[in-house]
Parts: structure tokens; sequence; C-alpha cells
């Protein structure tokens, strides 16, 4: 869905738990995620350490939308 | 010469241990056929006994894939193996990115055979084509029969030391190897042949495929986010709590596009996953999990995010086509450059 978004003339980032399979597919910025069921977030933590950590997440994918890039680019 | 000794590698799901809940588990071995070995076990009669199995959840692989990979392998060197068959892993995406990377293994560090099975459209097919012999299978376990007879084909010729013929013939995915053949006429003459099927718009196979590399040009980036209408999409299912959509909890035909204007974050009240392929209690529990509302929210109101676009979309990437999600994207980023939206933020489980 991000290259065909990108495809489209819209910039995309995707954050995602299996990265070999975004690069495979083709996604150009890709953001590597905590777990399948809890992509951003972490049942084992408190609630303000989650929050954080999918700030951080987040945040590290709105840096990667604002990077430039020469190819495929795991942030 | 035979009986020869095959380990079998399964998920959690078809070494029947459990469903999505399992699949977090990490690799454990049981003696004998389990579940699709039974079926290898009769195809292959005496020549080949299936010695055990080696069962790991599909997310802990995909999770852990260089270890993951490891542990498996170990597991199956103790029983000094003549073959491993792994799978086959029809359209599900974790199970052939595991299969894949065992067999890869197998191939290349205890320097026997290893065949698996895969629909061609599953994302471990094209990371493992290339090495290991994937046989093609239907999307789904209908094609179970027919996987495992073409499999237990292939890995019996390569036990034998039978040479392998083309791709078609023995129902593997192609490998990008080429090799030297005799052919009664010349290229000229075949070309030329080839040539007039065209024009007379008749089927022709082409002798050397050109890949197909499908990548779109890279995008400058956004030049600050802070200036930047940003929308949250997302593969993980997240939809307003009743599924108003219907969206399928596989195989999806449609995406929705939900209103958050209004809303600060998301709540186990407000929202929930219609993803049938992970364990759900995550999701459930905190749906900012998968769709991260509320850290956008607070990213927007101290302007790193220059506007948070009102509506989200979502789908359930699980067993979905590849050109199905391709038309959901493009008719989602038309719509969104029509908004004035400049970034998209995707997120899948």
């Amino acid at each position: 869905m991000a290259k065909e978004m990108e495809r489209e003339g819209i910039p995309a980032v995707h954050i995602c738990t299996i990265v070999p399979i975004s690069r495979t597919v083709g996604a150009n910025r890709i953001v590597p995620a905590v777990a399948i069921p809890h992509p951003l977030g972490d049942p084992c933590k408190s609630k303000t350490e989650e929050k954080s950590l999918r700030r951080a997440l987040v945040e590290k994918a709105l840096q990667a939308l604002e990077t430039k890039i020469e190819g495929q680019t795991v942030f | 010469m035979g009986p020869w000794k095959a380990v079998v590698y399964l998920n959690q799901f078809f070494g029947g241990i459990g469903g999505e809940e399992k699949a977090g588990m990490e690799p454990v071995v049981r003696s004998g056929p389990v579940g699709p070995g039974n079926l290898f076990a009769e195809l292959f009669g005496p020549e080949v006994e299936m010695v055990a199995t080696v069962i790991c959840g599909d997310n802990y692989f995909s999770e852990h894939l260089e270890e993951a990979t490891e542990r498996v392998l170990a597991l199956m060197e103790g029983f000094r193996p003549d073959l491993v068959l792994a799978g086959p892993a029809f359209n599900a995406g974790r199970y052939g990115i595991a299969c894949g990377s065992v067999c890869n293994a197998v191939v290349d560090r205890l320097g026997i055979p290893a065949v698996t099975g895969m629909y061609p459209e599953n994302p471990g097919a094209e990371l493992s084509r290339r090495s290991v012999f994937i046989v093609e299978t239907r999307g789904t376990t209908a094609g179970m029969r027919e996987a495992a007879e073409k499999m237990s084909r292939l890995a019996g010729k390569l036990l034998r030391g039978e040479p392998v013929g083309f791709p078609e013939e023995e129902g593997y995915l192609p490998r990008g190897i080429r090799r030297n053949t005799f052919s009664a006429e010349t290229g000229a003459v075949r070309a030329v042949k080839m040539l007039l099927q065209k024009m007379k718009g008749e089927p022709f196979a082409t002798e050397y495929p050109l890949p197909a590399f499908d990548r779109v040009p890279l995008l400058p980036p956004v030049d600050r986010m802070s200036r930047v209408t940003l929308a949250l999409v997302t593969s993980g299912g997240i939809v307003p709590r009743g599924n108003p959509d219907c969206i399928e909890a596989s195989s999806a035909t449609r995406y929705g596009k939900y209103d958050i204007g209004a809303l600060s974050e998301m709540t186990p009240e407000s929202h929930e996953t219609a993803h049938g392929g992970y364990d759900p209690t995550y999701a459930n529990a905190d749906p900012n999990r998968v769709l991260p509302l509320d850290a956008a929210r607070d990213l927007e109101r101290e302007g790193r995010i220059g506007k948070l676009h009102p509506f989200y979309y979502a789908t359930v990437g699980n067993g979905t086509s590849v050109a199905r999600c391709g038309q959901f994207a493009r008719e989602i980023a038309r719509d969104l450059i029509r908004s004035g939206v400049g970034a998209v933020l995707i997120t899948s489980t």
C-alpha cells in the first residue's frame, strides 16, 4: 500500500513488524515495529511507558518522511 | 538409497497446537509426523520415514527471524535427516517466511534437500525462491493434497539424485537458474515462430522472461512535517466497534474511511480490530497499539505535525491479494491528495 500511494505521488512511511515483507513488496521508507499483535505498543509496560514508546515510533516515522533517501531504507 | 529420514517443519496451527493465541510459541519437537506430515508419510510410503516434526509459532518466527532459524535448525540437525519438508504455507505470509528461511538454512548448512510449498504471492516466495525449491500451491488449504503430492514427488527426485526438470514440469516456482539444453530448431527459427504466433494473437511462451522489479521512484522528503497534513492508514483492521463496513477478517475486499476529527485517542469502547490473522487481545484492549491516534494527536498539538487528517483508512491485510491492496491504496491516495494531505503513515501488524 505504501508503494502504491507513492506511485500516486503522496509520500508514505510504513511502520511494520515483518520488515522483510515490506522490503519485498516495495515500501521505500520502513520503520520496524514492536510485535505483530501490538506493533505500536507493549502490554508488558506501564501505560505511560507504552505511550512514550508509541510516540517515539511515530516520531521516528515523521523523521523518516523528512529524510532524503537513496534507496529503500529501514530506519 | 532409502529408506531415508525426513523432518517436517510446521507452524503452531498445522502442528495442532493452537491458533493465533499460540502464535508466539518457541520451537518444539514432536516425534514422528503431525498434521500434513501424515500426508507426506502416506505419499512416500516406506521409502521415507517422517522421524520428527519441528513446530514454531508464526509470530515468534517472524519476530526473531535469525534466532528462530538457528533454533529450528539445531533441533532438526539432531535427527540427522536426509530431507526437510516445510509447510506447505499456501498464502500465509508469516508461515511462508518461516518455511523459506528454514529451507534456506537446511540446504545451506546441512547440505541436504529441502522442499516447501507456497502460493506465488506469498511474500516468503519472493524471499526464498532463488535458493529453495518452492512448489506452487493454491492460496488456501483446499490445495493441501495437491501441494503435498508435488512436494513429495520433487523431494523424492532430490533424494534419489534424479535430474530435476523445469519449473513448469515439476510445479515449483522458477529459481532464476539457466540451464543449457538442446533444441531441434535453431534460435532464429524459434524466434520467428514466436513472432508469428504473437502477430496472430496466439498464445506463446517466452524462453527468457525478464525479471519484473516492481518498484516506485523515490519521492523527495517532506520539507517540514510541521506544515503538512498527515493521514493515518492501517492494514491492521482497526474499525469502529461493530465493524460497520463489514470488512472481512481475511482476504478483504474493501476498506473503510472513518471520522476521527473529534477523537483524541482510540478506546476499547470506540474501536476494535476486524483482522483475523493475529490474536486480537492487545489491539482490542488498546487500539492505539495498531493505529497510534493518541501519540499522533499529541504531536499535532505540539506542532510537530501540521495537522492530522480528520479521517483514517483501514483494511485487513490477511491473505488479501497484493493486487487488491494496491487498488485500495491508489483509491485512498487519490482521495487524500484531493483533501490536501501531504504525507501518510501506514501501520501493519
